[in-house]
């Protein structure tokens, strides 16, 4: 092929001595600075393959001099995330969790580490916009089977509900009244149940039901089936059903009760996460104010928290918040 | 493939040295020309990062400033957000048809004139010939051994360029941080280590595209060169070597004068004393004819207007001329005047939709608002039933208060009966259908807003998020909405279990 090549007259090129169809390729030479780096390129490929794994091997590739790797890199990357959010931590750690919303700056971290970690955790049972489903209650809602603040939350989440191996897990039990009261009793219960909720119009079977309610329910549910917090007894005359309000849902939840499990996470998460996790629930719409009797009764619980004077957090969440309300 | 003699045989080399440019200093128009553009561009370069301007306590006072930290861009009276990007975006596309216009109209005149690595080539080429000599003398230096002499001359050319090297690196970082802060950071060792590295690599590309590389960047590099002669036409200027003229060569006015029969009288004005050769930056013979190589800098014409000065002959044997132009003095005719060149259909055009760009930017520019308002409707759950039967909505309010001050505007809700909002300082017990937000100067306020509104209704309800900025002393009064959706449950029959 090489005495094929010949000198291009127009340009005074050699040829590289192809020809298709008729079609001839210069041997331009290339420039001495271009031949230069590509041989710097081979050369620093050579001194990668050194430095760095590169060869790979039956278990795993050569380690390289330097000792780098990708997962040293990741850990030492999430130690220097975790060294950042030390001070975080710290002060979330510190503070009580009444105190939190008076600390905007504090309480947007933990509602930010709350809502990662209600993804990891929470999402299973909750949903991944924590609107539940049959039988998970949703925690957007303004309904709360065991309370809304705060400090209760947190309870919640540290303690779970019918935690089977835990002593200060939440506990409550329906009775099963199959057992008790005979099926045309129990459509009576539901009539009146549908009546105080607003579905359907007084009747006769309303009226038994009331009797029923009243000798069977009011202990837990409350004389006007409000509810009962202390006992996570659900609202009976509101829009919300854990389970379902019809009929049909609610005479099986009569004849055969109900007892919905949350775990503790005490045992799997830490204190800094459930508050954290309580902080992002608290945020989804439907947080409570810390009740009356849990204020006074945190006051003297919280002179840990550095000037956080519990009497003057709201002065202070009223004045921190850009937001003013006519 | 080759044998090792195949490498080495001059024959066939394997690669090409580059070979010596050394242009002669030369004076004339163009040249002087040249010398205005480098210090114009120069001064604008070096000195826009130092102009300040008072905006006021809540921006940065400096004229031009492109904050990368917080996503702005500073320019005089103009302020850009992220999302006006589109005025960037305006001023590239200017830029690529003023190229177009410039290159239809002048040919490569970037290249000749205003390209920084032309600007800084012949800034580094003066310093050269300051410190080596012109031409001839830095053929023979280049030749001569390496003695002390030669290592002494070396040593401060290099020196001279890595302190312009340095300076042009040291200039870029200013347009993106407060320059004197910076310099001072920089000079005590507190600068960011981008700035350190920034200046590292401008400093070290300036050395050696200015010292070293020079045309091989334009020639082997730069795909501007490709793209300019694409755009060309035979109604562009482009420096021409009026070979009509200028041939046959003779070799020096003595022979010219001389009645060589072969020449049978009509003898060129070429005198092939190549001058035009030795000014020329990139090292051709402008004539051989248009070619890549030429970035159409002028200075063989200043170099052949002063020989045909000296040997009687009229100016322009190489001069600006078109492709058409060409032609018709060949043909014996006239070329039509620059004037007519340059004024046709492509050059209008381009020029008309140039203008329409920058007048369409400057007129938006003077309409758009300072103040902005989006929403992002929650998707999971798209709605929540609350006890008392009303259906809450939940929304991602963003407030951007572009002005650089602090501004309360009032949010509102419209278009859902009998809906109220409230945010997160504040709860349903004290929900109403406006609020007041204070937004803090030049940024954006993140507002979550709760709607609730009656449980009956349609499933989908068109949901007004207006924004109001009520004028009270400086500044307009301004407003913006943004439409959102209400929803509620898709009304069902009787759920079964």
């Amino acid at each position: 092929m090489a005495k094929n090549k010949r000198i291009d007259a127009p340009t005074g090129t050699s040829t590289v001595g192809h020809e298709w169809d008729g079609i001839e390729e210069l041997d331009t030479p290339l420039p001495r600075w271009w031949l230069l780096i590509f041989y710097a390129c081979i050369v620093f490929a050579v001194v990668y393959v050194f430095l760095f794994p590169a060869i790979p091997l039956a278990n795993g590739a050569t380690r390289g001099f330097l000792g780098w790797s990708s997962h040293g890199q990741f850990e030492s990357e999430m130690a220097a995330a975790a060294a950042r959010r030390a001070p975080i931590a710290k002060a979330l750690a510190d503070i009580p969790i009444e105190s939190l919303p008076a600390n905007p700056q504090l309480m947007a971290a933990a509602i930010e580490g709350g809502r990662a970690a209600f993804k990891v955790h929470c999402v299973q049972c909750h949903g991944s916009g924590a609107a539940g489903s049959k039988g998970y209650p949703n925690l957007n809602d303004d309904d709360w089977l065991w309370g809304g603040d705060l400090a209760t939350i947190q309870t919640t989440l540290t303690h779970g509900i019918r935690n089977p191996d835990h002593d200060e897990t939440r506990i409550s039990a329906m009775p099963v009244f199959g057992e008790i009261l005979n099926p045309a009793e129990i459509d009576s219960l539901v009539a009146y149940v549908r009546t105080i909720s607003g579905q359907q119009k007084p009747d006769a079977a309303s009226a038994r039901g009331a009797v029923l309610f009243a000798a069977n329910c009011v202990v837990c549910h409350g004389a006007q089936g409000q509810g009962g917090r202390t006992v996570g007894a659900p609202k009976l005359t509101d829009s919300i059903w854990l389970y379902g309000g019809d009929a049909a849902t609610l005479r099986r939840t009569i004849t055969y009760s109900r007892g919905g499990v949350m775990p503790r996470w005490n045992s799997r998460l830490d204190p800094v996460t459930i508050k954290m996790l309580a902080a992002y629930v608290y945020s989804l719409g439907g947080g409570e104010a810390a009740p009356q009797v849990a204020a006074t009764v945190a006051a003297p619980v919280s002179p840990a928290a550095p000037g956080g004077a519990p009497a003057a957090a709201p002065a202070d969440a009223a004045t921190a918040t850009p937001n003013v309300q006519p | 493939m080759s044998s090792l003699s195949d490498l080495t045989s001059p024959n066939s080399p394997l690669y090409q040295k580059r070979k010596g440019v050394y242009p002669k200093a030369v004076d004339g128009f163009y040249r002087r020309l040249k010398w205005a553009i480098m210090i114009v561009t120069l001064a604008i370069y070096y000195v826009t990062p130092w102009l300040r301007w008072d905006r006021g306590p809540y921006a940065p006072n400096q004229a031009v400033l492109v904050d990368l930290a917080h996503r702005r861009f500073y320019m005089f009276a103009i302020e850009i957000w992220p999302h006006e990007f589109y005025y960037v975006a305006g001023m590239l596309v200017m830029a690529g048809i003023g190229l177009f216009l410039v290159t239809s109209a002048v040919g490569r005149a970037w290249c000749g004139y205003a390209c920084p690595q032309t600007v800084w080539t012949d800034l580094f080429q003066h310093v050269e010939r300051w410190i080596d000599g012109d031409r001839n003398a830095q053929i023979r230096l280049a030749n001569a051994p390496w003695t002390a002499a030669k290592t002494t001359r070396r040593a401060a050319k290099y020196a001279i360029w890595l302190l312009i090297a340095i300076a042009t690196g040291g200039a870029w970082i200013f347009y993106f941080a407060d320059a004197p802060t910076l310099l001072r950071e920089f000079v005590h060792g507190d600068a960011p280590s981008v700035a350190y590295a920034t200046v590292g690599v401008l400093t070290a590309t300036t050395f050696i595209f200015g010292g070293f590389m020079r045309e091989q960047v334009c020639i082997y590099m730069c795909p501007w060169p490709r793209i300019q002669t694409a755009m060309l036409d035979e109604k562009s200027l482009i420096v021409t070597y009026k070979d009509w003229r200028g041939e046959p060569r003779t070799q020096g006015l003595k022979k010219a004068a001389t009645t060589d029969a072969s020449f049978d009288g009509k003898l060129g004005d070429c005198i092939d004393c190549d001058q035009c050769v030795s000014v020329c930056p990139t090292g051709i013979d402008i004539r051989e004819g248009p070619q890549i190589g030429c970035i159409t800098c002028a200075l063989c014409i200043d170099a052949c207007d002063k020989v045909m000065d000296q040997i009687g002959r009229p100016r322009g044997l190489i001069d600006y001329a078109t492709l058409e132009d060409a032609v018709i003095e060949k043909a014996g005719g006239t070329a039509p005047p620059v004037l007519k060149t340059l004024l046709r259909p492509r050059t209008i055009i381009y020029f008309t939709i140039w203008a329409s760009i920058g007048a369409a930017m400057l007129f938006t520019l003077g309409q758009r608002t300072r103040l902005d308002v989006s929403a992002q409707h929650d998707r999971n759950p798209a709605f929540v039933q609350l006890s008392d039967g009303e259906v809450r909505n939940n929304y991602t309010v963003k407030i951007r208060n572009m002005e650089t001050r602090p501004r309360v505007v009032t949010l509102a809700i419209a278009g859902v009966p009998g809906a109220v909002a409230w945010d997160e300082a504040g709860s349903r017990a004290t929900a109403a259908s406006t609020m007041r937000v204070r937004v803090p100067a030049d940024s954006v306020t993140k507002v979550r807003l709760f709607v609730a509104a009656p449980g009956a209704g349609p499933q989908r309800t068109p949901l007004t998020i207006s924004a109001t900025y009520e004028a009270t002393g400086a500044g307009r009064s301004e407003a913006d909405s943004v439409v959102a959706n209400f929803e509620r449950a898709k009304p069902i029959e009787e759920e079964e279990e």
